[in-house]
């Protein structure tokens, strides 16, 4: 290195480079991200058609002006009026919702004294149990549920164990049923639920307890009144970022629950893949992002507060 | 001195059991001789030796591992600028918008997001296949890298390219010779995310998927729609075992380098 005093490189430097580094990936998900959102608003409101693209109108450029008056003329509500006139759809977020509502309360339930007795554990066991929380959400979703297709067979380990118990006479039927779905839920999301638990648990200033003990506070009503309210922060996260994706869950109940009465998220893929109504299934899952809008904007104000923003 | 107290580690244990039984399970009967799930028919590793016979089941392996590697790296590098874009620059012009946009795609399910990636393909009148699926599973990796990369930038000393940059480098010298060593174990970590994101995904692939681009999942969800399959449970197996290798082996590494370079 050449100890002498260079002038100052970085000026030429300054109008490019942080265009570029902002430009970029701003670019990108404008093109793949917001721009794909308009496009399924646009197609909701088409017409379906048998031609490819297999919806009406298209919009053509080379038409002029003429042409897009065409295009926007040709435009109408008349899959939102579907949507309401038919029960199935409706039946169908409702049934989302539910299971949504439902499975992140038992997500609650069941991931926060697991997160709780992480955080009281000696550190070093901690970081091997943080580990242990996180690989089942590195191997795949796909195949996590299928490790439950198996057991909750017919004739698989679950019922065999059931039966060896004597505590049903008749094996149970679990699949195709909302009891398998929820099983398949609380599996997957279980981890999502736990580690941002976790991360303001173990955050928790022990002192606070102590003190709690010290002026005679009883360990139920110290847990009320102190643990609870500090980890608000980390309750609310687990439960968006599991309620949120929940709502659109498709592989969960195409796998493991009954084909009546479907979730939304396979109404989607229905009448996509099976019917081919590409404008119908836009606008199922316009009306399902209208849905999800407040939750995820709390999650986003959430997420740039703990990103030591804001 | 912290006690751990009986119900603690009954949470704990009864937890960890629950993440983990069904893999143990699914991991047993992929040697299980028999077809038949209630039949214990001893010991064998005949469905193993089945899958180097499946030739479509190899090469959408293949398929797989290359879109994965194709978009991790890509959402990496994309990430890594977002993260830079959010930490360093402070305020820019539309800068919500922009945070909006990285949060949105973790959270927006996938059947939302694969429904407008495909519907974006078909617009702008794009063959789909093996480009359309990478480029989706960038769009979605780069979000998770983003965050991962930003919470390690937001924690470290700034200062330090502060003083690079006053010693006379160039900011893209700095970022090379001070940032990027500063924040790799994080962006090695973003990279393995995203590589396993890509290799699980079902839901998008299947959106954007054309013909000749059958990945891993994709082939795996149209065998087991139907029922169990014992050469499934051989592929499932060496699935996990090969992420969960791939994970401890990162970690442990993640921890020898972090040992030596932060001082806690």
């Amino acid at each position: 290195m050449k100890p002498t005093i260079k002038k100052p490189k970085r000026r030429p430097w300054r109008p490019i480079a942080p265009k570029l580094v902002v430009g970029i990936p701003y670019a990108w998900l404008i093109a793949f991200f917001l721009v794909p959102f308009l496009i399924v608003l646009k197609i909701s409101l088409s017409q379906s058609a048998i031609a490819q693209p297999p919806y009406t109108p298209v919009l053509t450029l080379a038409a002029g002006l003429h042409g897009i008056r065409d295009f926007f003329a040709g435009l109408s509500i008349d899959n939102y009026l579907l949507l309401a006139s038919d029960p199935l759809y409706l039946l169908s977020y409702v049934k989302s919702v539910e299971i949504a509502a439902f499975s992140t309360i038992i997500l609650l339930a069941i991931g926060y004294p697991i997160a709780y007795g992480m955080a009281r554990t000696p550190r070093r066991i901690q970081a091997v149990l943080v580990l242990l929380v996180v690989l089942p959400f590195w191997t795949s979703f796909l195949i996590r549920i299928y490790a439950w297709m198996n057991i909750l067979q017919h004739d698989g380990p679950l019922n065999q164990l059931l039966m060896a118990l004597h505590i049903v006479r008749e094996p149970p039927v679990w699949l195709a049923t909302d009891t398998a779905i929820y099983i398949g839920i609380v599996y997957s999301y279980l981890p999502f639920m736990v580690l941002p638990l976790y991360a303001t648990l173990e955050k928790l200033d022990p002192s606070l307890l102590e003190a709690a003990a010290d002026l005679g506070c009883p360990q139920w009503k110290t847990f009320w009144l102190v643990t609870l309210p500090l980890s608000a922060p980390g309750v609310l996260a687990g439960v968006l970022l599991c309620f949120i994706p929940i709502i659109g869950e498709f592989v969960i109940p195409d796998l493991l629950g009954g084909s009546q009465n479907p979730m939304i998220g396979q109404t989607i893929w229905t009448e996509f893949f099976g019917n081919k109504d590409w404008p119908t299934a836009s606008a199922v899952a316009v009306v399902l992002v209208c849905l999800l809008v407040a939750p995820i904007v709390i999650f986003q104000h959430q997420a740039l507060r703990t990103a030591g923003e804001n | 001195m912290r006690k751990v107290s009986t119900f603690n580690l009954a949470a704990i244990g009864a937890g960890m059991a629950f993440l983990y039984l069904p893999i143990v399970i699914l991991v047993i009967y992929s040697f299980n001789a028999s077809r038949l799930v209630a039949v214990w028919g001893g010991w064998t590793t005949h469905w193993y030796a089945e899958l180097v016979n499946d030739a479509p089941l190899l090469e959408s392996a293949f398929i797989s591992v290359r879109v994965a590697l194709v978009s991790a790296s890509a959402a990496t590098i994309l990430g890594t600028l977002a993260a830079l874009a959010l930490v360093r620059f402070g305020r820019f012009r539309f800068r919500l918008g922009f945070a909006a946009m990285i949060y949105a795609p973790l959270v927006m399910p996938e059947v939302i997001t694969g429904l407008s990636m495909l519907l974006l393909f078909v617009a702008i009148a794009i063959d789909r296949g093996f480009w359309t699926i990478a480029i989706a599973h960038t769009t979605l990796g780069m979000c998770f890298v983003t965050v991962i990369v930003q919470a390690r930038l937001v924690d470290f000393d700034s200062s330090l390219e502060e003083a690079a940059m006053d010693l006379g480098a160039s900011p893209l010298r700095t970022f090379f010779l001070i940032t990027l060593p500063l924040v790799l174990p994080a962006v090695a970590a973003a990279w393995m995310l995203a590589f396993a994101l890509s290799l699980d995904d079902l839901v998008i692939a299947s959106f954007t998927t054309g013909p000749g681009a059958t990945t891993l999942p994709i082939r795996i969800y149209s065998e087991v729609r139907l029922g169990v399959k014992p050469e499934m449970n051989a592929v499932c197996s060496l699935m996990v075992a090969v992420v969960g290798l791939a994970v401890i082996t990162a970690s442990l590494f993640a921890k020898l380098t972090g040992a030596r370079g932060e001082p806690r």
